[in-house]
């Protein structure tokens, strides 16, 4: 066991990776100098500039690729540099990448990984900061894993690479310098299995990403007030953990979802129906969801402030859900 | 900028009549299976939207014939000829056009979307310009192995305006990638001319541009294309990188089977029907003497097959409803759960 960054775990992955499976490559914008936040450092001297491809600024081309590579016989990575740019090459990973295997009767499957870096992260604004996880889920065909830890990102990522399908890989560019404990040997981290990131009687929290690390902080706060939360981190959104998810809530009898993205159809919708669906006789309070309001990200910080999910609203959220049930009212 | 014509071709005496006379009987069965599929569609066995590319097939022809079996292509939402003359299975095409078990994609796919990788045929595609970045990525698999094969890419006039179409290009030609790309000018965009839709002169020019070497060619000549396709092949395959044909020809149907095209001019079609490959193919064989039975078996055995493999779809079954939730993904298999 030894600490390391979230960044660097993503490097040892896949270096990991191109070291067992001489298939696998990487395409991307800049790669060659270690990729825009410098996750693909000393990758390209070390297995060379075929399998670390620098390409030219063509999203749609890069991701195209990819689908005509990965349906050649190669395991293509994407660096699509931000989730933003990767909106260029929807197409290619929507119509193309999402839907060859099944539109040509199985005949090829598209083993690609699509890694697109979201989130809010030093005034970024509008078209750097976006967390788009709910198209991408809305979306057959298509994995979709949101790592939230070093240790996650090394074993997620890995098993991202193994997978046959297009897997869209959304790293948290807030969490790059996250530090964490990731296990020194082989260390691979099932696709679509949730952790239990806190153990709690009270309250089931279900996040992902970076919200992980805000809903811990917002735990602290409410363990004070003798709440304990259970917070779940999803880590697949795509197949999610129904089954955590549920287990969890038939003990708690309260769900909060918790997300960076926008309130408004965002993944906690489907996480939330589906408790109710499943659950609504054990509800003790009803199914809540906290996200960012429906406004584009700004530049000026107390702005970008206006979107960002806090430990503060976490914590008020779930004190309100234990509330009794006239004081929920008011 | 004029097509090559046929006076640059040698004498009719000196025609490998042989290798002619193959792709004349591909001509005929690419026209007489997508004769068929319209049959099919006017009895309502053809369930979605087909494109023809009847008039074209010299085209698909010429490329698909001077390609290897582990060759690579990707074609368009109009490729039954390059489909066909890759050397897919007519009646698992048919069967696929139909919606049917056996069919090239068990039914999954249909015409915009038939593929067959046992050919190295990679699929059609029902988005234009999208198989072009395809297209490039396969040869970049290929250059990465240090394969022998070589990728050749279909794709209309229409599709030189989408970016892909840029990208996938600079892309080609920067990696030196083994492609060909082949633009089937047939001079609509849909419905619209794509000459009132496109600055400059064109695929070729384009492909010049960012220094790939490109020919026009007249795509209704079968002799010339061959030729042309032959040493295009050869280039691509001897490692030169990247080239480009910009084939003229032209749609005799509509867009689509469903489109009557009246919005052309009836003497501009009659113009192009005088300049049909195949007749003008034949004509030659006959001229350089191959036997004019011959060159009627080629037609009528054609139209035998195709209406075989119409039957044979016809009495198809349709596929099995678990097909629906087959092939999606294995991560959140929709087959064990897809809600």
């Amino acid at each position: 066991m030894a600490t390391t960054t979230y960044l660097a775990a993503s490097t040892r992955a896949l270096a990991e990776e191109m070291e067992r499976d001489p298939s696998v490559w990487a395409l991307g914008e800049d790669l060659g100098r270690g990729g825009v936040f410098g996750q693909y450092k000393g990758l390209q001297a070390r297995f060379g500039a075929a399998r670390i491809a620098d390409t030219p600024i063509s999203e749609a081309c890069i991701m195209g690729a990819a689908v005509g590579a990965a349906m050649a016989g190669t395991r293509p990575v994407v660096e699509m540099r931000f989730s933003d740019f990767a909106l260029c090459a929807t197409d290619e990973l929507v119509n193309q990448a999402a839907k060859a295997r099944f539109m040509f009767g199985g005949q090829a499957t598209v083993p690609l990984v699509a890694r697109q870096p979201i989130g809010m992260w030093r005034s970024s604004a509008a078209q750097h900061s976006q967390s788009l996880e709910a198209w991408y889920a809305h979306v057959p065909g298509l994995v979709v894993v949101a790592p939230a830890t070093p240790a996650d990102n090394l074993g997620l990522l890995k098993s991202a690479i193994r997978a046959d399908d297009p897997v869209v890989y959304l790293e948290h560019k807030d969490l790059w310098a996250a530090e964490g404990d990731v296990p020194d040997g082989e260390h691979l981290v099932p696709l679509g299995v949730a952790d239990v990131a806190r153990a709690g009687r009270d309250v089931t929290i279900v996040t992902w990403s970076a919200m992980r690390r805000t809903s811990l902080a917002a735990t602290e706060t409410l363990a004070g007030e003798g709440v304990e939360a259970e917070v779940i981190d999803l880590r697949t959104l795509w197949p999610w953990d129904r089954d955590a998810v549920l287990a969890s809530v038939e003990r708690t009898g309260r769900l909060l979802v918790v997300h960076e993205a926008v309130t408004v159809a965002g993944f906690g919708a489907e996480i939330a129906a589906f408790v109710a669906e499943h659950l609504h006789h054990r509800l003790r309070a009803p199914v809540r969801r906290l996200g960012a309001p429906r406004i584009p990200i700004a530049y000026a910080p107390p702005l970008e402030n206006a979107a960002r999910v806090t430990p503060d609203a976490i914590a008020a959220a779930a004190r309100a859900m234990l509330a009794p049930a006239a004081a929920r009212a008011s | 900028m004029s097509p090559a014509s046929d006076e640059a071709r040698p004498p009719a005496r000196n025609l490998d009549r042989e290798r002619l006379t193959a792709h004349l009987d591909t001509m005929w069965r690419i026209r007489a299976f997508e004769e068929a599929a319209l049959r099919g569609l006017s009895e309502g066995l053809v369930r979605g939207a087909i494109h023809p590319s009847i008039g074209q097939e010299a085209v698909a022809a010429a490329v698909c014939l001077n390609l290897a079996r582990s060759d690579l292509i990707l074609s368009t939402h109009r490729g039954h000829g390059h489909t066909l003359a890759k050397g897919a299975d007519a009646r698992a095409m048919m069967r696929e056009l139909l919606g049917r078990a056996g069919g090239t994609c068990g039914g999954k796919g249909g015409s915009m979307h038939i593929a067959d990788f046992s050919v190295g045929m990679l699929g059609a595609n029902g988005v234009v310009g999208a198989n072009i970045p395809i297209a490039v990525g396969a040869a970049h698999a290929v250059a990465l192995r240090g394969g022998p094969e070589i990728v050749a890419c279909f794709f209309g006039d229409g599709a030189i305006n989408r970016g892909p179409f840029l990208e996938g290009l600079n892309w080609a030609k920067i990696f030196r990638l083994p492609v060909l790309f082949v633009c089937e000018d047939n001079a609509w965009s849909a419905t619209t001319r794509t000459a009132d839709l496109t600055a400059g002169e064109g695929a070729a020019a384009r492909a010049r541009s960012l220094g790939i070497p490109a020919q026009i060619l007249d795509g209704n000549d079968a002799i010339g294309l061959d030729a042309a396709a032959r040493d295009a092949i050869a280039a691509v395959r001897a490692g030169e990188g990247p080239r480009l044909l910009h084939v003229r020809t032209y749609r005799m149907t509509g867009h689509t089977a469903a489109d009557a095209a009246g919005y052309r001019d009836a003497a501009e079609v009659e113009a192009w029907r005088a300049r049909d490959p195949i007749a003008r193919l034949a004509a030659a064989l006959a001229e350089a003497g191959v036997d004019p039975a011959r060159l009627e078996a080629s037609r009528t055995e054609a139209a035998a097959e195709m209406a075989d493999v119409l039957d044979d779809a016809r009495a198809a079954p349709w596929p099995d409803l678990a097909a629906a939730f087959a092939d999606v993904q294995d991560v959140g298999d929709p087959a064990e759960r897809a809600y």
